[in-house]
């Protein structure tokens, strides 16, 4: 088995993991920085991000706005420590990207636009037309090639953390391309991976988005935190799932229900112009409740409310938003110049991940995480639309900054045993390749998965049913142990990949169900109809999730509170 | 709900000595994409067929594939734009790893020869810890904007490479992704690197190799226009060269 040895070791090639390549290669150039990922860095899901990224940029804004706007969006679930770095460093972070060739749209006289978002005060939101997250993913890994102490593992898949004397000291990867499995040392890991959104089934999350860092230190005994708390997009098409932005909602559209009614006017999340910024669990709760109340369209994929962009005239939609146009056109059939697009709330994004501090680091020494994958918390229950890709690059960077440190002072690890812990695992995988006595087919099991994620853990949840849901995916963690496999071949076998991430998968979407059953209140994008309000009193504490072989075991972690009390949140 | 015969072309270097052809019969739906299909066939019919997607929304460049003999970036293409016979195969100019995945190397190696990031003497961005949104970014006005955007939309698809004829007959070509990236970056207003690129796109297998097919930009699903960014490039290629002859080299900018 070949061995490599670098600096740090990072895994995953999207925003948060090229940020933080960039940032170890730039801090330290004599450092080798080993980027790995399943997928070319470009195809990183980072890439279908729209509407924009989140900075303070304007003289009508300030530190304290961005600040107070993100802690109430979490429903006072967000560390006010960490979201006051977090706003400290957006705006820098955002010029950084800038230089280096980020295409942002412009004002007038040349500086960079904002528009309005959900939630927030003022425009905040950095934007490229609508496809900020194309743009921001291509700026950073074009920018990347001009380190050349950053060494890529393009399609390498990760299976496991290599972990002695309880530091995490590399990992073990199979080359998708060759089969053979790999010895990645390095002296701190950083963890990229995004999140998995696809536990469920209608997602706006690309095929690739399964939770695999979450599960890799999940399954090393680091805990994941808050994962409860899932994002559902009020704006999904129907059927595929695919994302409409909300700068469609920035930009002045109206969300209207079979009545042809403007309904979130009387929902009271925003004011006047901003009835339709409300933040997304809200507005995804009052797509739901107009639908419940009879008043949504019925289609061929289900019921649905529409997003009118009619009023803004085809200019305005080509020039800010010519993407959601193409999507609409291609994936549904509609021209939003014309006619009202169909929308559904849709499963987006996951506030929680690994637990980490503000640095990125996790309580294993030696291993970090960022992004998606990560629990900082900056969104607490809640994210606010737009501070997900800042949030990719302050605390990739970040993240980069302390394991860079850690790495200088930590000594290397004992490669006779860390290479047999990848053996051992290149042993367990090569066991599973082409093995044809399991019982059961990957998409039997990834559609019950799915099924039990989608009736347990929706918009409005119950006990009963989340109840079941914790039954039926601990019931899967035993079945995914059996699949059936069928392609046997080294070169190239995404079946072996797939049933990979399926066991990640489900993994995590234990950890999710067991997280939501326990919190008996609803607060920001957890709404138990049993249990209606907010239980400061309570609940008012970060869930912490630990592996064991009989299931998650569930524990607490207080919220760093500040300068903003929890108070109620009205918009 | 339409029965389809999805032919598709299998090759695994373990096993094939060269690629053949495998049907299946698969149920389609109206709404499907092409890509649909292929998914249906992995998951439900033969697990064994190995292909790359992932965002299903025309943006990651991942689901590239010949249709019927054309290049198309199968999940925005709708299957009920073709007859009941579908044939798909990998995307032609490229070394085939297995069934409908392709070898990458060769294209990341011209992509990343480019330079394809802003060059600047000196970094816009001085005091890294404090930069401001305003001062420390370019200013760039709508139409300097304008001037690069459209080459900056490339999603990598690889599409104009399978198109291409010169690609086809000449394979160390740089190629039209390629090239539109490096003049990307040459039409950016902040960027200093016209000069630095000014060899690569001079070189042999580079603009002057290109026959003016017009291939790639018709097969582009992204509307990036390749063919143009080639010609201009070219044009741009030929006047810094009759300047480098009366002006010394550096004095072209």
């Amino acid at each position: 088995m070949d061995v490599f040895r670098h600096d740090i070791v990072i895994v995953g090639g999207g925003g948060a993991g090229l940020r933080a390549a960039i940032e170890a290669a730039e801090k330290n150039p004599t450092a080798s920085i080993a980027l790995v990922s399943k997928v070319y860095p470009m195809r990183s899901h980072t890439v279908s991000a729209e509407g924009g990224a989140a900075a303070i940029a304007r003289d009508d804004d300030n530190l304290e706005l961005h600040g107070y706007d993100t802690v109430k969006g979490s429903d006072f679930l967000g560390d006010q420590d960490c979201i006051q770095y977090f706003v400290e460093q957006a705006p820098k972070e955002l010029a950084l990207l800038e230089n280096w060739g980020c295409p942002f749209s412009r004002n007038e006289d040349g500086t960079v636009a904002t528009r309005a978002f959900g939630g927030m005060t003022t425009k905040r939101t950095w934007y490229a037309a609508d496809k900020i997250g194309f743009h921001m993913l291509h700026a950073l890994f074009q920018h990347s090639m001009r380190f050349k102490n950053i060494v890529r593992y393009d399609e390498y898949f990760v299976s496991k953390l290599l972990v002695e004397d309880g530091a995490c000291r590399g990992v073990a990867a199979l080359d998708i391309r060759t089969g053979e499995y790999s010895t990645i040392l390095g002296r701190a890991v950083i963890l990229t991976t995004g999140g998995g959104g696809k536990i469920f089934p209608f997602t706006t999350n690309g095929t690739i988005k399964t939770g695999d860092g979450m599960a890799l230190a999940y399954r090393a005994g680091v805990p994941l935190k808050d994962m409860e708390f899932v994002q559902y997009h009020p704006t999904g098409l129907p059927g595929t799932g695919i994302l409409i932005t909300e700068a469609t909602r920035g930009e002045g559209g109206y969300l209207r229900n079979s009545e042809g009614d403007r309904f979130l006017v009387e929902y009271d999340y925003g004011v006047g112009n901003k009835a339709e910024l409300g933040p997304r669990d809200m507005i995804s709760r009052a797509i739901v409740q107009e639908i419940e109340a009879g008043r949504g369209l019925s289609g061929a994929y289900g019921d649905h409310v529409l997003l009118d962009l009619t009023h803004l005239g085809e200019d305005k939609i080509n020039s800010r938003l010519p993407f959601v146009r193409e999507l609409a056109n291609v994936y549904i059939g509609v021209d939003p110049v014309t006619t009202p697009i169909p929308v559904r709330p849709v499963v987006h994004y996951m506030m929680g991940g690994v637990d980490t501090d503000i640095h990125g680091a996790t309580e294993m020494p030696g291993l970090y995480a960022a992004g998606e994958t990560a629990c900082v918390s900056i969104n607490g229950a809640n994210r606010l639309g737009s501070n997900s890709l800042t949030e990719c690059l302050v605390f990739g960077a970040a993240a980069a900054n302390h394991a860079m440190d850690y790495a200088n002072g930590s000594a290397e690890g004992n490669e006779a045993s860390l290479r047999a812990q990848a053996e051992e695992e290149a042993g367990r995988v090569e066991n599973l390749r082409g093995r044809k006595k399991g019982g059961e087919r990957i998409s039997e099991i990834r559609r019950e998965l799915n099924l039990a994620m989608e009736a347990g853990f929706g918009v409005y949840r119950e006990q009963a049913s989340m109840q079941a849901g914790v039954g039926a995916t601990a019931q899967l963690r035993g079945r995914v142990a059996d699949l059936r496999l069928e392609d046997e071949s080294k070169v190239f076998n995404t079946e072996l990949i797939t049933a990979l991430e399926l066991m990640n998968m489900v993994e995590v979407a234990e950890v999710l169900a067991v997280s939501a059953l326990h919190r008996k209140e609803s607060r920001g994008a957890h709404t138990c109809k049993d249990f209606p309000t907010r239980n400061d009193e309570e609940y008012l504490y970060h869930t912490i999730a630990r592996h064991d072989p009989a299931g998650p075991r569930l524990g607490k972690k207080d919220v760093v509170l500040g300068k903003w009390v929890p108070e109620e949140r009205k918009y | 709900m339409v029965e389809k015969t999805i032919i598709i072309t299998r090759f695994d270097p373990d096993r094939d000595e060269k690629p053949r052809k495998q049907e299946y019969t698969v149920p389609c739906e109206d709404s499907w994409k092409v890509l649909d299909a292929v998914n249906f066939i992995k998951d439900e019919i033969d697990a064994t067929v190995s292909h790359r997607w992932s965002c299903r929304m025309a943006v990651c460049g991942s689901c590239g594939m010949m249709v019927n003999g054309e290049p198309k970036l199968t999940c925005k293409t709708a299957l009920s734009d073709y007859d009941d016979r579908v044939d798909i195969e990998p995307l032609a100019n490229f070394p085939i790893v297995r069934d409908l995945v392709v070898e990458l190397d060769g294209f990341m190696h011209k992509f990343e020869s480019v330079k394809p990031w802003i060059i600047r003497a000196k970094e816009q961005a001085e005091d890294k810890a404090s930069l401001h949104p305003e001062k420390d970014t370019f200013g760039q006005s709508t139409e300097e904007l304008g001037n690069f955007k459209q080459f900056s939309m490339c999603i990598n698809c690889m599409l104009c490479y399978s198109a291409c004829p010169v690609v086809a007959n000449e394979p160390d070509f740089l190629g039209p992704a390629a090239i539109a990236l490096g003049h990307r970056y040459n039409l950016d207003s902040r960027d200093e690197g016209a000069e630095e690129r000014h060899d690569i796109f001079r070189g042999e297998g580079t603009v002057f190799s290109c026959s003016y097919a017009n291939e790639c930009s018709e097969v582009c699903p992204k509307n990036v226009d390749p063919a143009a960014a080639i010609n201009q490039a070219k044009f741009g290629t030929v006047i810094d060269w009759a300047k480098g002859l009366v002006l010394p080299r550096g004095g072209t900018k």
